[in-house]
Parts: structure tokens; sequence; C-alpha cells
């Protein structure tokens, strides 16, 4: 036995076992994340369960349990039908249940407000829409649907126009504000042509609005006829349906192309319901545009500033002081961080361009509060520390050789620094880089307090001149999240989504990771210092 | 202590050379004039200062902190050593090929030109030409005139160092300073490399740092012996081996220390 210890074979087990741990657990984290994730878009089937007192429910099966208090079987059941019986879920002891059965025939209602309706559509009033009406109550609806596509088509174009209309005013607006700033007198004339200018704009928007009342009600008459599984009748208007499905009825292809439809929408569509439904296109949006502005911000400064202390300091008390503070920078807290950002950045920073250039406007503030620029400004700090020790290691591992015969054949150091130093350097800024740019992406606590929102109403890009608008607030998914999970008034319903948006931020990481660790494989490639 | 070979007109004149590493004294009190068109090789052994003595004569030693330089070294008339000297032009003058090959991690074509595009020739005639002169005077054009495209890492240490040469030959110095060129190498590259370096002798001046007695008899017109950091004795490399006249100098290249 001693012997065998002598050997060091036991060690080499002992490290090979803590290398299975720390796998077994990544694993199993992205085991749970995808198993709760993925399955929350299949239409799962809908149960009709006749209870021992005569009350009948109908819903979705979404977990199995012992009853903490009863010791007996029960299951968690999303009967939906939020808004006639306040609840989307329900527990239903096994005991309890004297029959099931699954009706081919009953509908899963994916409503705009309220959550899922669960139960059976009877009958459609279509209101003046070309309807076959010897059709069954489904296709009769679908066709209904079909039919109130160009309408609601037509109130999507208007509003469109009335918000670039809007955007105009508020232009015109702004500059009122600062002509009146400026010298009111002097500049009258100009200010009351704008102005003029303004009220026929908001005419114009006035009469859009009338209209688009009017189309808004006319649309909300067509409606589905349902009735829930203990017979009381709902009518949803079409409008408010997304769409509707029947899980008992689909072949599993046709479940698969429902499943792809929802992934679609979670990918490029806006959330609803204070975003536990729905897409995340936002909040996708505003993360891989912060973390693409954080690596235009830390990437060039941290590159120059390790330059700076590996190439160009000397090597003294100063130098090996700022090296310590750069590896703590990297240690502290983000929140300090976050607060820093606010103090700094948004408040001096951004409160003096406000100052500057924006006074008339104030005291709402421009830029002088939370944004996307001071998010990625404030995130960029916190991951700069990461980029200096990577550019500094791998500047510093290139071979003294390397660089004396580049200054032999008369180089500068400059010269030798950007020909062959930087390049050769390259594989291990983008080490840093890879490493910043997940730590970012992750980051939600800074973030809270110098520019994310829960609900963004505008992207902080659009066709706007000057079309990335930095001065905006953003949605990002580590907040997402957040809110969603604890902050949202519907916390069994919205559970699922928690796992979606983790599931899509490791996967913007991964993406965006391996996007980076191609390239560098591809300079690796190029510049490996070996000889043989 | 002064020697060349009579006939050569002088290009390098060290007098009374001192050099210092923070307290350590490196190089003590050394005097040697080297003849233009002449192989000079500095032989001793590890630590003795002669690979110090070869990088005060492009000032490589500029980049080591705690250097310290006393003394004169003339090149051609002007002071290396005064400051207001060009370090980049005189580089460019005074060539090195180092002890490890060190390509750069590029086309064996851009190894080559690396030191007139730093000079801000891009002129792509000029530079065909300097690559093919270069490559044809380092005896290694016949091997990489097919993939002068290809990356300068992937070829062989005797291949590399001879690209190394190539490369320091390219700006045309009136010096090369090799430190111990050979010293990784096979046999086989080394002779080439031996037999290069007496080729090169007709344009260039060459001063070589080695180890290897053979090999300094072999290719040197004179030779220097280092011990601990004094020139103990310099002299026609053919006297020095047959007929030295200090005894250290004897017993080092019989063997009997070192």
């Amino acid at each position: 036995m001693k012997k065998y210890f002598k050997t060091g074979e036991p060690y080499v087990l002992a490290t090979g076992a803590a290398l299975a741990l720390i796998l077994v657990m990544t694993l199993t984290l992205v085991g749970v994340v995808m198993k709760n994730g993925l399955g929350y878009f299949w239409p799962a089937e809908i149960t009709r369960y006749e209870l021992a007192d005569g009350t009948i429910a109908m819903g979705q099966m979404t977990a199995r349990e012992k009853n903490p208090v009863s010791g007996k079987g029960r299951i968690q059941v999303k009967v939906g039908n939020r808004d006639m019986y306040s609840q989307d879920f329900r527990w239903i002891e096994d005991s309890d249940i004297s029959s099931r059965s699954i009706p081919a025939d009953a509908v899963l209602v994916e409503r705009m407000e309220h959550g899922n309706f669960i139960g059976f559509l009877k009958d459609v009033q279509p209101n003046g829409l070309a309807v076959d009406g010897a059709a069954a109550p489904l296709q009769k609806l679908s066709q209904a649907r079909a039919a109130l596509e160009p309408r609601l088509d037509a109130v999507k174009k208007l509003r469109d126009k009335m918000s670039s209309i809007n955007y105009k005013s508020e232009q015109l607006r702004l500059k009122i504000l600062k002509l009146e700033y400026k010298n009111r007198e002097q500049n009258s004339d100009r200010i009351a042509e704008l102005a003029t200018e303004r009220e026929k704009l908001t005419e114009e928007f006035e009469t859009m609005n009338s209209q688009l009342a009017q189309m808004q009600s006319e649309l909300t008459q067509p409606r589905g006829i349902f009735e829930d599984a203990s017979g009381t009748v709902r009518e949803i208007a079409l409008t408010e349906i997304v769409r509707i499905q029947r899980p008992n009825d689909m072949s599993v292809f046709a479940k698969s192309s429902a499943y792809l439809v929802r992934i679609k929408e979670l990918l490029l569509g806006n959330p609803r319901e204070s975003n536990t439904e729905g897409g995340l296109f936002p909040a996708i949006f505003g993360t891989v545009m912060m973390v693409m502005l954080m690596s235009v911000f830390s990437l060039p400064f941290g590159v120059i500033a390790a330059i700076y202390l590996r190439e160009y300091a000397k090597d003294g008390l100063m130098t090996r002081m700022v090296r310590i503070a750069v590896n703590n920078l990297a240690g502290v807290p983000s929140i300090v961080y976050g607060v820093f950002g606010l103090g700094f950045f948004v408040y001096g920073i951004g409160g003096s361009i406000d100052q500057l250039f924006y006074p008339e406007r104030l005291p709402t503030p421009t830029f002088g509060t939370g944004g996307i620029l001071w998010s990625s400004l404030t995130l960029a700090l916190l991951t700069v520390p990461v980029v200096i020790i990577a550019t500094e290691e791998s500047l510093a591992s290139i071979p003294r050789g390397i660089r004396e015969g580049s200054l032999a054949l008369g180089a500068t150091r400059f010269q030798t620094l950007v020909r062959i130093l930087l390049p050769m350097a390259t594989p291990g800024i983008m080490t840093g880089l890879i490493l910043s740019m997940a730590r970012a992406a992750g980051e939600v606590a800074p973030l809270m307090i110098v520019g994310v929102v829960k609900l963004a109403p505008t992207l902080p890009f659009d066709m706007n001149f000057p079309f990335f608008h930095m001065d905006r607030k953003f949605m990002h998914l580590g907040f997402h999240i957040f809110d969603v999970g604890f902050q949202s008034p519907n916390v069994e319903a919205a559970k699922p989504m928690v796992y979606v948006t983790t599931m899509l931020l490791m996967g913007i990481v991964i993406v965006a990771t391996s996007l980076a660790i191609r390239f560098r494989a591809r300079m690796r490639k190029k510049y490996q210092t070996s000889n043989f | 202590m002064t020697a060349t070979a009579d006939t050569a007109q002088t290009i390098m004149d060290i007098e009374k050379l001192n050099l210092y590493y923070g307290d350590k004294h490196a190089l003590k009190d050394v005097s040697l004039k080297m003849g233009k068109n002449q192989v000079t090789a500095f032989i001793g052994p590890s630590g003795c200062g002669k690979s110090t003595l070869l990088r005060c004569i492009n000032r490589m030693n500029d980049l080591i902190d705690n250097v310290r330089i006393e003394g004169s070294l003339r090149f051609d008339g002007t002071e290396i050593n005064d400051p207001a000297t060009d370090v980049i032009s005189l580089r460019r003058r005074i060539g090195m090929v180092f002890q490890q090959s060190n390509p750069f991690p590029k086309s064996i074509y851009e190894n080559i030109v690396y030191g007139l595009r730093i000079a801000g020739i891009n002129d792509k005639a000029v530079l065909d030409e300097t690559v093919e002169r270069s490559l044809r005077n380092a005896a290694i054009w016949d091997e990489v005139k097919d993939r002068l495209n290809d990356s300068a890492l992937g070829l062989s240490g005797g291949q590399a160092q001879r690209i190394c040469i190539a490369r320091a030959i390219a700006v045309n110095p009136e010096i090369i300073l090799m430190d111990e060129p050979c010293s990784a190498l096979d046999p086989i590259s080394t002779l080439k490399i031996e037999e290069l370096i007496d080729e090169l002798k007709q344009k260039y001046t060459i001063i070589i740092v080695t180890h290897n007695m053979q090999q300094a008899a072999r290719v040197s017109d004179v030779t220097a012996f280092f011990y601990l950091g004094e020139l103990i004795e310099a002299g026609s490399t053919s006297r020095i081996f047959t007929n030295p006249d200090k005894k250290q100098t004897e017993d080092y290249i019989t063997g009997r220390f070192g």
C-alpha cells in the first residue's frame, strides 16, 4: 500500500477526480437549464380531470410531487384562465381524481393579456369578416384571423407613421427649446415658424389617433366564443389571440413546427405580460450591443495600458504598484463599479454633457441618466484589468530574441511593437477579450444602477439619425432573469421563462466566445513561435 | 593591447572599454582594433565578457537596465557610445545574427525585407531584387526560392539561421556581428554557415563569438581571447593557435581549462 502511494498514482487519480467533479457540476447546471428551458415551448397535452367533488379541471400537468403534509401524491396542473379564476396553477391530489380524459378538441389559446386560456372553441362571431358559415368553428376562426390580417397591418402602418410623426414633433420641441434658451427675442420668428410646424404635426397626429381608436374598436368586434372546462362561456376578441392550438390533436410534426414558431418568436418578438411571455428580442439586442460597445472601449484601453506597463515603463516601485492595483481592480465587487459608474459617468460626465450641450432640456436629463453608453463604460472599466493582465502576459511570453532581432535590424521600439510584438500577442489579447466578454455579458448588479430597465420603450438602435442612441436605456438578459424570476407578479408562470432566458444568455456567451476563440486559433497558427 | 592583421584598414577601434552591470565589472579595460573585411573571432570560457563586448558594438546593451559603459568604441571615426549617435542608423550599418535563430513569424520573403520595410522602402522591384541577392549570398536561395511566401517558422534550425543571416545582409551592413551562430546547429548546418562566413568576408567585416575553438581556427583571421572580462591576448589566428604569447591562452586553446 505504501509502495502504491509512493508511485504517485493516487495523486494523479485525485486530480482527475477533481476535474471530473467540476465537469459533473457544470454539466448538471447546463442540463437542468436545458431540461427546464427547452421543454417550455413544446405543446403539452391537455388533460381533463373529473374530481371527486364533481367539479372539473382541465390543463397541462407541469409537476408531480408528494404532498408535504399528507404524504400522498399530487400533481400541479397549469389550468390557465387567470382572468376567471385568478390563478394559473392548481394542485390536485391524486386521491381526488375520479377520472381523466384527453379531449381531442381542447384548445389552448395564447392571449395578449391574462395568460393562456384552456377550454373549447364553440363558435365565431365574424362581425363583418368574410367567413364560411358552414365550416367548423376552428376553421372559421382561422379564416377570420386571416381576413383580419390586412386590417392589423393597416393599424401597424398607421402606428409606425404616428411614431415617426411623434419623433419629428419631439425634435421640433427640442429645437424650439434650444432657440428659446439661446435668445427668445431674437429668434422669435423662427420659433413661431417651428411652433406652427409643430402644431400641424400635432394636428395630424390627433387625426391619426382618432382614426386609430376607431380602427381598433372595430377590430375588437370579431370574437371567438369559448367555453372552459366547467362550461363558463368566454368571449375573446380575435385581436387578443396570439395563437390557438389543439395540442391533443397535433402530430409530432405539427408540434415540432409549432415549437420552432415559438423559438422564432422568442428570438425576434417583443415581450408581453410584464416580460413573462412573448419574445426577448430587445433584451438580446441590448445585451449584444452592450457587450460589443464594452469591447470597443475596454480592448484598446487595456491593450495600450498593458503595452505601456510592459514595454515602456521602467520596472520600479511605481510600475509594481500599478500592476498590483490593476490586479486588485479585477477583484472589486461589481456593484462598487456600478456605484462608481453612477457617480462618475452618469452624474459627473453625463451631467456635464447636459450642462454644456443640452442646457435647454434641463431639468430633464439627456445623458445625465443611466443609458447604454454609461453601462458599457462601467463594464469596460470592470473588465479592463482582465485585458491588461492577459496582454501583459502575452507580451512577456514573446522570446527576447525576436525583439532583439527586430531592433538589431534598425527598427525603432515602436516599429518592433507594431510589426512584430502586437501581432504575436494577439492570441493572448483575444483570450483577455473572451474572458471580459463572458464576464460583461453575465454582469447584472452594476447595470441595474447605470441604465438597465425592465421594459425599454425603444431599442438603442433605430432608423432615425444618428442610428445608435447612446443615451437610451436598454434591456438585458441577465437583468431579465432577475426581473422575471423574482420581481414578476406571476412567479410560477414565469419560471420556465427564467430557464429559457438563462439558456439564451449562455448561448450568446458561447456564440460570442467561440467566434473569438476561432479567431484566436487562426492567429495562433500564424504566429506560433516554436521552430519545429 | 591592440592587434590586427597588418595589412587591413581599421574599421572598429575599441579603447579602454569598461562595462558594469550594476556593481559587476564585466569588461575591464578592453582595447582592440578590428580590420575591414576580416573575420575576428572572440573566444573564451562562458561569462568572460565576449558576448557583452559584441553587444556593445551595436548598442544592444541599451536594452538592459543598470548598464554603465566607459571608454571609447569608434566605428569608422564615429563614437558609438556618444548619446548623439543615431542608434537606428548605427544598427543598420552593423547587423547581428543571434545564437538562437530568431526568424519573425512572417513569410520568408517578409523576413528578408523587414529591414528595408522599416526603413520605408516598399518598392516591389527593389524588395524582390534584395530578397534574391540576400538569399543567394546566404547560400539558401535554392532551398527556399519556391516557397518564399511560406512561414519562416517552418524551416529547420540551420535554414532558419541562414535566413537570419540573409535578413542581416539585406540591409547592406558594413559589419556583421555573430553571437555563437552555430551553437544550436548540427555539424552539417555548421559547416554550411562556416563556408558562408568565408564567402561573406569578401564584402563584410565579421565579428564572431564562438565557443568552438576549431571553428575560430577555421573561419577567423584574427582571434581575441577573453578571460574574466579581460582581453588576454589578440592576434592573427594562425599565431594565437600555434604560438600564443600568454600561458592562459595556451592552456585554454589546448583544453586544459575552460
